[in-house]
């Protein structure tokens, strides 16, 4: 027994006896898990977009039907970054422009920037509200950028105007729990309704600021900061600077503009 | 049945895993800002410690020496692989938040401190009784640290308001060191220290 147990020939057959049963036992429960998996984070994202638009309250447990009720009114839309355009033949189910950034067909690399975003995909999903007229009334836009330790993933929601903040969400962050991590707590996304994000010259203006600033009424571009958490705040500021701006919905903001005032126009 | 109920018994606060050996204190570290986290954990490890302990056991006749770590490993690899694929599958939150930590149960000194040291020469249901015994060992500390956690660094328990908050209008104001990792460490040496007490055969003799 001990001297088989030592040999070549048994050492590589019981190795591949054992790495056989084992990826048996991976794969079958990566394949059985697989639908479950995707269709809760799928849940989560509708989740966080609900969140966002302020249709789904902070500490608001809801069951799965209850999200797709809240979700029915929105829609889903593919907005090709490069040129701004939505792009209505692009299949947004299943499409996870995380996972898009990594390739290099359909993704590419961006101007160094304070939120350190490296890449972008070529398309991202937003998600549209449309009033009884048709006409949009809340626009929710996926938003990341680097914080103090982490990458941050979020939703920011503008109203009809795409100006006014409608809510502010993180759904994904590494921060330090207590001083950065609140940037997904419900006391500090609540400062966020009703401020503006452009300015009158229409650039980005809204900052987090060190300290307090007003009611948006007063002080509609800025936002209190993270107590403790500057290097979090300047976070949160970047990348709406960037997601805002030219190299991210900047194009795609326009192009509504132009549409809603073609609309009144008409 | 004395060994059975010493096996599983004696890692509580004899031979406690984190508090006397000093393994796993990494994701000791790293999970116990919060309850629910604590416990998923736990019975993350409760789980694959058991189920490795038992398996290699099984095999520990069969297994090649010169390979033998390897092997142990590739089923502990295969057994939390498992776990983190049903945890993202049936509590995808809580998944979300013990984020790589779940999958750095692999590197966890103590799943394969138990195969190497005890599952490889004994039977089976023995080295199931142990790997069960050591995952409720650091489960328990995980608990105590965290609970202490929890309710210094942000006022609750398993997520309910326990303290009034100073933010919430209240008059607590969350021990900031508590949700950092530091936190844990001043912790667990605090619970070594009254374990040793309690139990002074624990102590080292000095060195040299």
């Amino acid at each position: 027994m001990s001297a088989s147990r030592s040999g070549a020939r048994y050492t590589l057959l019981f190795s591949a006896i054992v790495c056989v049963v084992c990826a048996v036992l991976v794969s079958s429960a990566a394949v059985v898990l697989r639908d479950r998996q995707d269709s809760n984070s799928e849940l989560d994202r509708r989740r966080n977009v609900l969140r966002a638009a302020g249709v789904l309250g902070e500490d608001e447990t809801v069951s799965a039907e209850e999200v797709e009720r809240r979700f029915a009114s929105f829609t889903a839309v593919a907005v090709d970054l490069r040129t701004g355009e939505e792009d209505p033949s692009f299949d947004v189910s299943g499409y996870d422009a995380r996972r898009a950034v990594a390739s290099p067909d359909l993704s590419r690399a961006v101007e160094p920037n304070p939120a350190q975003v490296t890449r972008v995909a070529h398309h991202a999903v937003v998600y549209k509200q449309l009033d009884a007229d048709g006409r949009l009334s809340l626009l929710v836009l996926p938003i990341e950028g680097k914080g103090l330790w982490s990458t941050m993933y979020g939703f920011l929601a503008l109203g009809a105007d795409l100006n006014t903040v409608r809510g502010l969400t993180f759904y994904q962050h590494g921060e330090t729990p207590g001083l950065g991590g609140e940037v997904d707590s419900a006391r500090w996304k609540a400062l966020w309704p009703g401020r503006e994000v452009f300015d009158d010259e229409g650039d980005v203006a809204i900052q987090v600021i060190r300290g307090s600033a007003g009611p948006p009424e007063q002080d509609p571009h800025r936002v209190d900061g993270l107590s403790g958490a500057t290097l979090t705040s300047r976070g949160v500021s970047a990348m709406l600077r960037f997601w805002l701006g030219p190299q991210g919905f900047g194009p795609y903001l326009d192009q509504l503009r132009k549409e809603v005032r073609g609309e009144q126009g008409a | 049945m004395s060994k059975a109920h010493d096996v599983l018994v004696d890692p509580l606060f004899n031979t406690n895993p984190i508090a006397l050996q000093v393994l796993g204190i990494c994701s000791a570290l790293a999970v116990t800002t919060r309850m629910q986290t604590a416990v998923v954990m736990a019975v993350a490890v409760i789980f694959v410690t058991g189920s490795s302990n038992f398996f290699v056991s099984l095999l520990r006749n069969r297994i090649p020496s010169n390979v033998r770590i390897i092997v142990q490993l590739t089923v502990i690899a295969s057994l939390v692989i498992v776990v983190d694929q049903v945890l993202k599958a049936y509590l995808f939150d809580v998944s979300r938040q013990l984020s790589v930590f779940v999958g750095l149960i692999i590197t966890n000194c103590i799943v394969m401190g138990r195969a190497e040291a005890f599952a490889m020469q004994n039977p089976p249901g023995l080295s199931f009784l142990d790997g069960v015994g050591n995952g409720f060992g650091y489960g328990l500390i995980l608990l105590g640290v965290g609970a202490f956690r929890e309710v210094l660094g942000a006022g609750s328990f398993f997520g309910w308001p326990v303290l009034a908050l100073v933010a919430d209008g209240g008059w607590y104001t969350p021990n900031g060191l508590m949700v950092l990792a530091p936190g844990a460490f001043f912790l667990i040496g605090l619970f070594i220290w009254a374990l040793r007490t309690w139990k002074p055969s624990q102590v080292e003799a000095p060195e040299a």
